[in-house]
């Protein structure tokens, strides 16, 4: 029952600020017209309804891992951020990210992060494992700087340019391996050195007796 | 209401501010990780974002697989650190964490 009247504010709240994010820019959109930028006009069509719910899954799934008492729900809140995500770069025509991100963030960050919960906190206790302090200056900092970052994104007339969408997983492909290699090689030197810092780090220590 | 660069660019701010704020009052160091993690993806909104709407061509693409191989190795070292943490320290209380080693 209290996790129902949860579930139901956080909608309502997610709701909230994307009607206020919403509201924002299309107060702003003739600026941005005027700007040289295309004009947010047209009727709502269906591509839009899934923008939008695309954006409250990511904003409610942050919310939920920047307010939630149990970290096992910021870690599901985690989980809704990034598939949200992941479908905004489908939206971006970024495909190949999109599915990078699946596959690396929920299919291994979010693993990883599950059993550090599991392996760390007594379950027994997590509801009280996920406490949190200074919530009038963090929340103060946090809300200056996102002020700032939206006047940035609405007020700036950036030159933006017809952006068709496109299949880019096979140009992309090219490029990692032709204008991208050094960077893409070492990547996979990092990953290397990573797995052998993650194990030497973790690992329990035999000590010859 | 077609999106345009600054819907994405809003959802980004809110997604960093958000993650700024889990890492600035959380007190469990996986809770930090994921916040870190969500600012990342802010940053990674941004860079597809004005790939596609104001520079065009593959390279912000290119850079955000980047920044997720590096997310993934950063979350791997970070947890390993987080469970030596709670070895040595029986907590991942970031406050109780000040030695290196016992």
């Amino acid at each position: 029952m209290r996790n129902k009247k949860k579930l139901i504010a956080w909608t309502i709240g997610s709701a909230a600020v994307i009607g206020a994010v919403g509201v924002l820019s299309a107060r702003l959109s003739p600026a941005l017209a005027a700007g040289g930028a295309r004009a947010a006009t047209g009727p709502f069509t269906l591509v839009d309804g899934v923008f939008w719910f695309l954006a409250a899954l990511t904003v409610a799934g942050a919310a939920a891992v920047a307010l939630s008492r149990n970290i096992l729900y910021s870690a599901l809140g985690l989980l809704a951020a990034l598939l949200g995500v992941a479908g905004l770069y489908v939206f971006l025509s970024a495909d190949f990210v999109a599915v990078a991100q699946v596959m690396i963030y929920i299919g291994g960050v979010l693993t990883l992060v599950l059993f550090a919960i599991m392996l760390t906190n007594r379950i027994g206790e997590v509801n009280i494992s996920n406490a949190s302090l200074g919530w009038a200056s963090g929340g103060i900092l946090s809300a200056i700087l996102l002020a700032l970052l939206l006047v940035i994104g609405f007020e700036i007339p950036w030159a933006v340019r017809p952006a068709p969408a496109v299949a880019t997983t096979a140009p992309l492909g090219h490029a990692l391996l032709q204008r991208w290699l050094l960077p893409f090689e070492l990547a996979s030197l990092i990953l290397l050195a990573t797995l052998i810092g993650a194990i030497i780090i973790a690992r329990k220590e035999i000590r010859a007796e | 209401m077609i999106p345009t660069l600054s819907h994405y660019l809003a959802v980004a701010a809110i997604l960093f501010a958000l993650g700024l704020f889990t890492v600035l009052t959380r007190r469990n160091a996986v809770a930090i990780l994921m916040g870190v993690e969500l600012m990342l993806n802010a940053a990674n909104i941004n860079l597809v974002a004005f790939n596609k709407f104001v520079v065009g061509g593959l390279g912000g693409q290119a850079f955000a697989l980047f920044v997720v191989v590096l997310a993934a190795a950063e979350a791997a070292v970070g947890l390993a650190i987080v469970l030596s943490i709670f070895h040595t320290f029986k907590t991942i209380d970031v406050r109780a964490a000040d030695l290196m080693r016992e």
